[in-house]
């Protein structure tokens, strides 16, 4: 292009067809180039109002998606928080508490769900994250394109069809007990999806001169991805287990199906039934007419949602902790 | 010398794309060649095989001979990373690690490779950013975070983290381009002082640049766009600067063109 420009150039004295192209380019030039003062108020009325309607517009939309939020928490806060003041709550279980009984603890099903939700991450998230790894970093080609299906189709896999799904290998199949261990493995199943999306995208976002200058410096693959490339996307990565944590801690229909509710501490992954909060708001729900099962509910909701709050608390200040420095 | 490293008769590929044509030259040991020529006529590309970093984009491929002191750089039995680290590179657009700190980005190369002494670290370090003109800026902060420094500076680190695995070769892509005057001074000073032990092929569009830093000059051009980019002709730069061959280099670095 630069070659033709410059022929170009040096025609332009020479012959009466380029000296035309000349004068025409100059005369384009002048049209372009005029001496009328630049324009540097504000746009005209009908740009002002656009611009106020558009605004309006926002703040309402924004508005309507903060009104059920707001609601919903603030009804459980307004109707749960009293049984969290007591400490029976945080260091009894239900035993021995019948439905009409005011208050009694929630630890059972608190250590349920922790327990639940640290061993499906502990599955999920190697799983998660050696697949996303595969899929960015060497993942070209037929198999990659298959995984990247799968994660596609695991993802919108609604969390019954999860739960039955084990249900049909675990008990079915192969005739086990419906036990603590299983709830995990459909919990696995939902949050992989997760852990492999967000992963794969923070992934992408660590530029490739990042790699290139490691490569450079005869620094092999695979070091390059521990060293370089995992540490710079770790905070995104931290955030993408805490979402999909979240989403798994509040899952029902696989605890409905595979880890029937006791109202005693029972921990044991491998043998039994284990509570969780969201079958102990189920179990209260069978009792609804009683205002103590009610209150019951309200106080076990906001466990829950208090303690997603600080998981992702903590994820934070993990991914703070040792994240881009700048 | 011994130490040659020698381009002969090399296409380069991107996918089906040719990109770069039958190159052939010679680059001496302890002396700077320079890469010029308009956009897109594959200086970069070229620059890139000489590590084997070319491959690391899909589809990547190289046909002909590459060698370092007689070795062939894309013999079956040879190690891309091995070559890497003895060919090292500093790019157009500063990299600091961002995750670590100066010191560790100057020594990411050695302790990445497995060395662990901290003494040698430091050594290593401090040599380095000797050699690279960036130790009195930095020397109070070595714990700070790279990407906290200025791009010149930033890209004096790069310069040092290449020079701390202690490569043979290194090639340079644009490293002024970003800066402003007084660091590229600060690099170009840089260069004539790194000649001394290093090899250094540099890829830059200021011509003046090549005049001032380099022996050797390269000058590549491609006849349109879709076609692969060609060396036009190499020789020492006064020569090329005062009397070249062809008249598209006349030319070139006449500046009546590109
Ligand atoms: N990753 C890539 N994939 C496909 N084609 C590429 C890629 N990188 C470069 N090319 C093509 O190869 C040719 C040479 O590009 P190259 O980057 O080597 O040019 P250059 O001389 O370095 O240009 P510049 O001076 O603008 O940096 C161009 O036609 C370019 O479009
Ligand atoms: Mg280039």
């Amino acid at each position: 292009m630069s070659a033709t420009s410059a022929a170009e150039t040096t025609e332009a004295t020479g012959t009466p067809l380029a000296r035309l192209v000349a004068a025409r380019r100059a005369a384009y030039r002048a049209d372009v180039v005029t001496d009328d003062p630049p324009q540097l108020t504000r746009g005209s009325a009908s740009r002002r109002l656009t611009d106020q309607v558009a605004r309006v517009v926002m703040w309402a939309s924004f508005g309507l998606a903060m009104v059920p939020l707001v609601w919903i928490l603030g009804t459980v806060v307004a109707r749960g928080y009293e049984l969290l003041l007591a400490s029976s709550w945080w260091t009894l279980s239900q035993r021995n508490i019948n439905a009409a009984d005011v208050g009694g603890g929630a630890v059972h099903a608190i250590q349920g769900t922790l327990i639940q939700a640290a061993v499906t991450a502990a599955i999920s998230v190697p799983l998660g994250i050696f697949t996303a790894i595969h899929l960015v970093e060497y993942g070209r080609g037929r198999l990659a394109r298959a995984v990247s299906f799968m994660v596609d189709i695991l993802s919108g896999v609604p969390s019954i069809v999860a739960a039955l799904f084990i249900y049909a290998v675990w008990v079915t199949t192969f005739g086990f007990q419906r036990i603590g261990f299983a709830v995990c493995l459909s919990l696995v199943l939902l949050m992989i999806p997760v852990v492999v999306r967000s992963t794969e995208e923070m992934l992408k976002l660590v530029p490739n001169g990042l790699r290139e200058g490691s490569y450079a410096l005869g620094v092999p693959k695979w070091i390059t991805i521990t060293r370089i490339v995992l540490p710079t996307a770790f905070s995104g990565i931290v955030t993408g287990v805490m979402l999909g944590l979240a989403r798994v801690m509040g899952e029902t229909a696989p605890l409905l199906i595979l880890g029937p509710y006791t109202k005693s501490i029972a921990t044991n992954l491998f043998d039994g039934y284990m509570p969780t909060l969201p079958t102990m708001i189920n179990q209260d729900r069978t009792e609804i007419g009683l205002d103590s099962a009610m209150e019951r509910m309200w106080a076990t909701a906001l466990t829950l949602i208090l303690i997603v709050l600080a998981l992702n608390l903590i994820g934070r200040w993990a991914a703070r902790r040792s994240s881009v420095r700048r | 010398m011994a130490n040659r490293l020698k381009v002969e008769d090399v296409n380069i590929y991107y996918g089906a794309f040719k990109a770069v044509e039958g190159v052939t030259l010679t680059f001496e040991p302890r002396s700077v060649t320079a890469f010029i020529g308009p956009s897109g006529c594959g200086k970069s590309t070229v620059l890139r095989t000489l590590n084997r970093m070319h491959e690391v984009i899909p589809g990547g491929r190289v046909e002909g001979s590459i060698t370092l002191a007689g070795q062939d750089l894309y013999a079956a039995e040879v190690d891309p990373v091995a070559v890497r680290r003895t060919v090292g590179m500093v790019f157009q657009r500063p990299n600091p690690f961002p995750t670590m700190t100066i010191f560790d980005n100057v020594v990411a190369g050695l302790r990445l490779n497995g060395l662990r002494n901290k003494s040698e670290l430091a050594d290593a370090a401090e040599r380095s950013l000797r050699g690279a003109n960036l130790w009195n800026e930095v020397k109070d902060r070595l714990n700070k975070p790279g990407a906290g420094l200025s791009g010149g500076q930033q890209q004096r680190l790069c310069i040092a983290r290449a020079i701390a695995v202690e490569p043979h070769v290194l090639l340079m892509d644009e490293p002024c381009s970003a800066l402003d005057p007084i660091s590229t001074q600060a690099i170009e000073d840089l260069i004539e002082e790194l000649k001394t032990d290093y090899m250094i092929v540099i890829v830059t569009h200021n011509l003046q640049q090549a005049a001032r830093v380099s022996d050797q000059t390269a000058f590549f051009n491609l006849a349109a766009t879709g076609q692969p980019g060609k060396l036009v002709e190499v020789g020492p730069t006064p020569r090329i600067f005062e009397h070249p061959v062809h008249e598209s280099t006349e030319a070139y670095v006449s500046g009546r063109f590109g």
